[in-house]
């Protein structure tokens, strides 16, 4: 029972967060995807840089413990180039989605309706992707400093980098 | 009249309080972020209404069944959430069609509708497929370093990239 109440905490701050960011709204994931707005991008690559050094420590420490989605390189490629495809036409990611609806976008609900459908369609063929696409590229639970073979510090560093480059060029850009 | 909108908090700022919950969640609860799987979870329990059997015959659902877990309630919240600061700080708008959707499609809320929908269907099996969404994969896998992660959040954005390029060929709204 507590798990469930702490996840109903945890979605509430987070769809607070994202409507006050303002990330889920159509125009905004559309913008990003035209390279015209990177409101999202920039909310997108901040969590995730300041969870990544957050979730470092919490491991390092043994206080929580890695839950890492394999590899299966094949599908990982396929099922993300099709759910790009999706989401240039909804404007809507699965968790923005309610986000959206929360904000009053009445369409979200018609997307949410076909995620639905959409899952249900995945369930009925998993039997044949589990013996074709997911078996293509199988690497199991890795992380990227395993795959490379350096420290994770260095790892998190680069990212660090990278993204606040990034927010440099977009600032610079005024996307 | 409507009032003017406010333009909301810095996407720096609200994106590393995300970054903030992300961690307590995982210090508090041991869970990560997700959103895709509960979308399965809500089909197995639609069909679980009109045939029991074909939900207990399905692989799929014996991963992902009709049951209420961390991260459906997580889902639940980010509705409840967003609905909270949109009318707390007035930018709550009731709206069928998104504007830059008017702008190149026009203002037809059945078109935005059945395109939403099929938008939503093509996006959600393509999570499904690589295994989940940008929340899984970006907010609950890149955050650990994971190779997935990384991968498939290049993928989500070179799809989608690529394909409202196409659909917004010689737009400029």
């Amino acid at each position: 029972m507590s798990t469930l109440i702490n996840g109903l905490i945890t979605g509430m701050l987070f769809g607070f967060l994202l409507q006050k960011g303002r990330v889920v709204r159509y125009d905004k994931q559309i913008g990003a995807l035209r390279l015209m707005d990177m409101t999202i991008v920039k909310f997108f690559f901040s969590a995730i840089l300041t969870g990544m050094v957050g979730i470092a420590v919490l491991h390092n420490l043994g206080i929580a413990r890695p839950l890492i989605l394999p590899a299966n390189i094949g599908a990982n490629i396929i099922g993300g180039l099709i759910f790009g495809i999706g989401w240039a036409i909804i404007g809507y990611c699965p968790g923005t989605s309610l986000g959206a609806l929360g904000e009053g976008r009445i369409d979200a609900f018609w997307g949410i309706i076909g995620m639905i459908f959409g899952a249900a369609l995945f369930a009925e063929v998993f039997p044949f992707m589990r013996n074709t696409v997911l078996t293509w590229g199988r690497e199991g639970s890795i992380t990227l400093h395993q795959f490379f073979g350096i420290n994770e510090w260095v790892l998190i560093a680069l990212f660090i980098a990278a993204g606040s480059g990034l927010f440099i060029f977009f600032e610079k850009k005024g996307l | 009249m409507v009032r003017a909108e406010s333009k909301g908090w810095s996407p720096y700022l609200a994106g590393a309080l995300t970054g903030v919950v992300i961690i307590a969640s995982a210090w508090i609860a041991g869970n990560y972020f997700g959103a895709s799987a509960c979308f399965v979870r809500m089909a197995a329990f639609i069909e679980q209404i009109f045939s029991p059997e074909h939900v207990a015959g399905t692989v799929y659902f014996r991963w992902f069944g009709p049951t209420v877990d961390w991260q459906v309630m997580l889902v639940i919240g980010i509705l409840i959430g967003s609905f909270i600061s949109a009318k707390t700080d007035g930018s709550f708008r009731l709206k069928a069609v998104p504007d830059m959707w008017a702008s190149r499609f026009g203002p037809s809320p059945v078109k935005r509708g059945i395109f939403a929908f099929a938008g939503g269907v093509i996006l959600m099996f393509g999570a499904r497929l690589a295994g989940g969404c940008p929340s899984g994969y970006g907010l609950g896998a890149m955050v650990q370093l994971a190779v997935s992660g990384l991968v498939v959040v290049i993928c989500f954005f070179a799809g989608g990239i690529i394909s409202a390029q196409i659909i917004y060929r010689g737009s400029k709204g």
